[in-house]
């Protein structure tokens, strides 16, 4: 028979003395988000799940539920051109039978299939283990008990519909005010999550995950051409506020004079020149070519039959040797910051959200890990714990290893963007991202942006267009000589980066200030197409 | 374990049965106050198996039915979508989408929902896939990794082959359902298994993959075979000038590169100058009935085909036949959805490329491109100088009113010189026009049985740059 909830309390806090409250984010004051389920149900379900799992014969399990909502509204000029909203939930169990995991997931929410659910995990466990070479084995983490949420002032979600469609118009309306353009798209992308963890260790968390973004792109007409230009507004982990913080409406017009201005841009010369990338540009740099090869389960070859492997590989010979920049980039891995969106307060094997730096003055140091991976490169790198970098993107996902917040630090000295132009004689300025293209070793690759300005003389001249830059990852970030300071820091990232078989996506977020690399290989897109 | 089986048994991989979908379809409308209101449910089981270093990693099972509200009020239409299947859940996706619809313009496109429509009976269900238990994949999977690692050993290579992939299957129904009558259910299965190889010096890899409706035509060994084959000769790659080559592609690499023919077949993106099938500087002007293809090109589409065997019905119930979009060389028809076939006086049709399908409708996924009779060692035998590609990796549009595409070539590029493939070549990156492709064929293989696209051997291809990556 399963135990009961008090049972369950009561045994895991005796077997897990050192049971912890939770990390210091916390927020035990705030209002807590229950979709119509109430807590003690997904705990109860929960716990009959890794009861059903143990009597089945797993060693470990754990059972996640999630209730998800979606809402997404696109308009294009006065029309609505889409609106989704959807509503999914479920559990997702994972056992781990003599060192080989089974998953098993279910929309079923009833005692009777929750259990089917979980015997059918450890049969998955036990085939997988027919073909076992090295069997699983977990880090320790110390068993966790509570809840968090993401600080909000408004859940989006519950945000009337009339009152987005009117944001979004009032935005169109003051970009098509703009002489010269034709074209207006503008959208909304919110989420709420509220996700309840267990473990037969004796982790019960739930957490409420909000997170919101709005996308905004114009297209100006004029000249003998058509120029558009999409201006870049990241998701945060944050309430409707922050959408009301962009102040779409106030700032479409000047957003839109910039794809005005694209229609006289002088198409680029190829050649060789220094480089300042805004952040807004820099996050998607930083993502493909340091975000993703330092994941251990690409070094690893878990993604070779899909999103590709890693230069940065074999291990032994990376860490604490591979020089992938120069002493000024300090690049950190870190699940506690504020208004990212790949904030939490465990992840989806409990472990605390962490930060450490990937790269220490130049130098690579650490991957991204999971329970299962940090004893693989443990003996070199002397950290015997999980980064917290598992997760999975809905209750019938299983959790993998996936990207943290991975970001560029500032520079101690409080440099501006204005202080790199003014140092710089002959160079090219990059804001925004355009269209990007990596190999499936993340070595060369090939950046455009959405806004290009020639610098001469330590001044910032006309604006170019038909930018690309192309470079190899090392030689490009050994090429950085020069990065902004604390108040030039800026926070770029994604809804939507996809890995794995079945493919999963996951939200995370780049910061950095923006920087300056020697000597890069310029490009024309106008000719190539 | 087993248990008794019998006629009226749900498979291992449940899902809702024919009268289970009504029910819960007729219970929907019920709670629906709009004026049309359409209901789309997919109901189904998944199961996969990935390994990576020679053994499996993850796997999982998985279960669910997600469920469609598409409501109309007037000329109004939106829709909200649930997987929770009680009367409140339902009820308040219902009033949603109602909602939703009254906050939306007026859709000048609208068309009224379809009554009651006869499909045709095509049998895309297999019982072996359906109820491919976890063991059967695991040892499929081992299968594949044995066989690949004796490829390794007989080769003498010192160190151990890397051996990943995934193998992936499903079942399930697809209901749509309407209040003017109409109720449509299907249920269909599928199942796909790639392999990727990579030699312990990272020099080498290799990929194979295929898929089918019926497990029993997937071949684990063969495919593990084929991509250790393919690693182990991929070692050591060579540097090759980038620059116009003739290629010979694959199925997977053709079928890669063909998914831009299907989507251009869009009447209405065509009429409105927005594709390659546009009739450039002609306003409305199409290539309807001109040559755009190589005379030997033939594209079409037919639910039926034992080859392609896809779905009778397209999202919004509309019954799926055959069509032959480009034959000969000619195109002769091109997609119209409901809404612009009304406007535009002629019949819709339905299996293109993506149409809006009078609100919703329009899969590309069916589309097939005729095979030739000779085999792929027969296309390279018969290449003078070439380069033999396996797939690509990051495909992306550049232009579509050409149907330019760039890419990267990935897990086993070769040169082939006097018919014979002589030397692996380092990965290029390409930028080529599928039409110029088209129109640049030198010789269409036999079809595999699995991909879209038959191998082809074409001329002058644009490789543009060079990748190190392996």
């Amino acid at each position: 028979m399963a135990p009961t909830r008090r049972d369950f309390v009561k045994a895991s806090t005796l077997a897990a003395a050192a049971t912890i409250a939770g990390p210091q984010l916390l927020k035990a004051d705030k209002p807590r988000v229950i979709a119509r389920s109430t807590e003690i149900y997904a705990d109860d379900l929960v716990l009959e799940a890794l009861s059903a799992a143990k009597d089945a014969g797993a060693q470990y399990a754990d059972a996640r539920i999630g209730r998800y909502r979606r809402q997404s509204l696109n308009t294009r000029e006065h029309q609505i051109t889409g609106v989704s909203d959807a509503e999914s939930y479920g559990i997702g169990i994972r056992t781990l039978v003599d060192g080989s995991w089974g998953f098993a997931a279910t929309a079923n929410m009833t005692k009777d299939s929750v259990v089917k659910c979980a015997r059918n995990a450890v049969r998955l466990s036990r085939a997988a283990k027919s073909t076992q070479r090295r069997p699983v084995e977990l880090a320790p983490t110390t068993p966790v008990k509570g809840t968090w949420i993401t600080p909000i002032k408004r859940d989006p979600i519950d945000v009337p519909i009339e009152e987005k469609v009117a944001l979004l118009f009032a935005t169109n309306e003051a970009a098509l005010k703009v002489p010269s353009i034709r074209f207006c798209t503008s959208g909304l992308q919110l989420l709420r999550e509220v996700k309840t963890l267990g473990t037969t260790e004796g982790t019960l968390i739930t957490q409420t995950f909000i997170r919101s973004e709005a996308s905004f792109s114009v297209t100006a007409a004029g000249n003998g051409t058509t120029e558009s230009y999409s201006e870049e507004l990241p998701p945060r982990s944050q309430g409707w506020e922050y959408i009301e913080e962009l102040n779409l409406p106030g700032h479409a017009a000047e957003w839109a004079q910039v794809a005005v201005e694209k229609l006289t841009a002088k198409t680029v010369e190829p050649g060789r020149f220094d480089l300042i990338l805004q952040p807004t540009n820099l996050w998607l740099t930083i993502h493909e070519s340091i975000g993703h090869p330092t994941e251990l389960d690409r070094a690893m070859g878990f993604e070779a039959n899909f999103a590709g492997t890693s230069f940065v590989n074999p291990p032994e010979k990376m860490i604490n040797k591979l020089q992938y920049g120069k002493p000024l980039m300090n690049i950190q891995g870190d699940r506690t910051q504020d208004h990212s969106v790949g904030l939490c307060a465990w992840d989806d094997e409990g472990v605390p959200a962490d930060k450490w730096l990937i790269i220490e003055k130049g130098i690579f140091k650490e991957y991204q890990t999971t329970r299962e991976q940090a004893s693989w490169v443990a003996p070199l790198t002397g950290t015997k714990h999980s980064h917290g970098c598992s997760y999975a993107d809905s209750w019938d996902s299983v959790q993998f290893q996936r990207m943290p917040n991975v970001s560029l630090l500032p520079a101690e000295k409080d440099i501006s963007l204005n202080d790199i132009v003014s140092a710089t004689d002959r160079g090219i300025m990059i804001r925004n991202r355009g269209s990007w293209s990596i190999d499936h070793q993340r070595y060369n690759f090939s950046f455009s942006g959405q806004a290009f300005y020639e610098i001469k003389g330590g001044k910032v001249g006309g604006m170019l267009k038909d930018v690309a830059y192309q470079a190899v990852t090392p030689v490009f970030w050994n090429s950085m000589d020069m990065i902004g300071g604390k108040s030039s820091y800026w926070m770029g990232g994604t809804f939507s980066d996809g890995k794995g078989e079945p493919s999963q996506s996951n939200s995370i977020s780049h910061g950095c200030p923006p920087a300056r690399f020697r000597d890069v290989n310029i490009i024309n897109t106008g000719r190539n197409v | 374990m087993s248990s008794p089986k019998s006629l009226f048994q749900q498979p291992a991989s449940s899902f809702l049965s024919r009268d289970e979908a009504k029910t819960l379809t007729d219970r929907i409308l019920g709670f629906s106050k709009a004026d049309e209101t359409r209901v789309s449910i997919r109901s189904g089981w998944a199961g996969n198996t990935r390994y990576a270093g020679g053994q499996v990693t993850t796997s999982g099972d998985t279960s669910n039915t997600t469920v469609n509200i598409q409501c109309t009020v007037g000329k109004k239409r939106a829709s909200a979508t649930t997987n929770v299947l009680d009367d409140e859940s339902l009820r308040r996706t219902a009033d949603l989408a109602v909602r939703l619809a009254r906050l939306s313009p007026d859709d000048p496109e609208l068309m009224p929902e379809l009554g009651p429509q006869t499909y045709a009976n095509i049998s895309n269900y297999f019982e072996n896939t359906a109820n491919l238990s976890p063991e059967q994949r695991a040892a499929a999977a081992k299968k594949s990794i044995e066989t690949a690692e004796g490829v390794w050993k007989g080769a003498n290579a010192s160190g151990a082959l890397f051996m990943a992939g995934f193998l992936d299957a499903e079942a399930g129904a697809t209901i749509v359902a309407n209040n003017k009558g109409l109720f449509a259910y299907h249920r269909s299965s599928s199942v796909r298994l790639s392999n990727t190889a990579r030699t312990p010096d990272g020099t080498g890899s290799g990929w194979a993959g295929s898929n089918a409706r019926d497990w029993s035509l997937i071949d684990p060994a063969f495919l593990g075979r084929r991509a250790s084959t393919k690693a182990v000769s991929s070692r050591n790659p060579v540097a090759v000038e980038p620059g116009l080559y003739t290629v010979v592609l694959e199925p997977e690499a053709a079928s890669q590169l063909i998914g831009q023919v299907s989507g251009a077949l869009n009447a209405r993106s065509a009429e409105e100058g927005r594709n390659a099938f546009s009739q450039r500087g002609a306003n409305g002007g199409t290539k309807l009935g001109l040559k755009v293809f190589d005379e030997r090109v033939t594209f079409y589409s037919d639910p039926a085909d034992p080859n392609i065997l896809g779905d009778p019905f397209d999202a919004e119930g509309f019954p799926q036949g055959r069509n032959v979009w480009i034959e000969n060389g000619l195109l002769k028809q091109l997609q119209y959805d409901r809404f612009w076939a009304q406007k535009k006086g002629v019949q819709a049709n339905s299996g293109g490329g993506g149409g809006r399908g009078g609100g919703g409708g329009g899969r590309g996924g069916n589309v097939r491109m005729m095979p030739g009779t000779k085999s792929l060692e027969q296309l390279i035998a018969e290449c003078e100088r070439g380069i033999l590609c396996t797939h690509f990796f990051y495909t992306n549009v550049l232009d579509p009113r050409s149907m330019m595409l760039t890419g990267i070539t990935r897990d086993g590029t070769f040169l082939i010189e006097k018919g014979k493939v002589t030397k692996p070549v380092k990965n290029f990156r390409f930028n080529q026009s599928i039409v110029q492709m088209l129109n640049s064929i030198e010789e269409i293989g036999k079809s595999d049985g699995a991909s879209p696209a038959p191998p082809m051997r074409v001329k002058d291809f644009n490789f543009a740059s060079l990748s190190d990556a392996v």
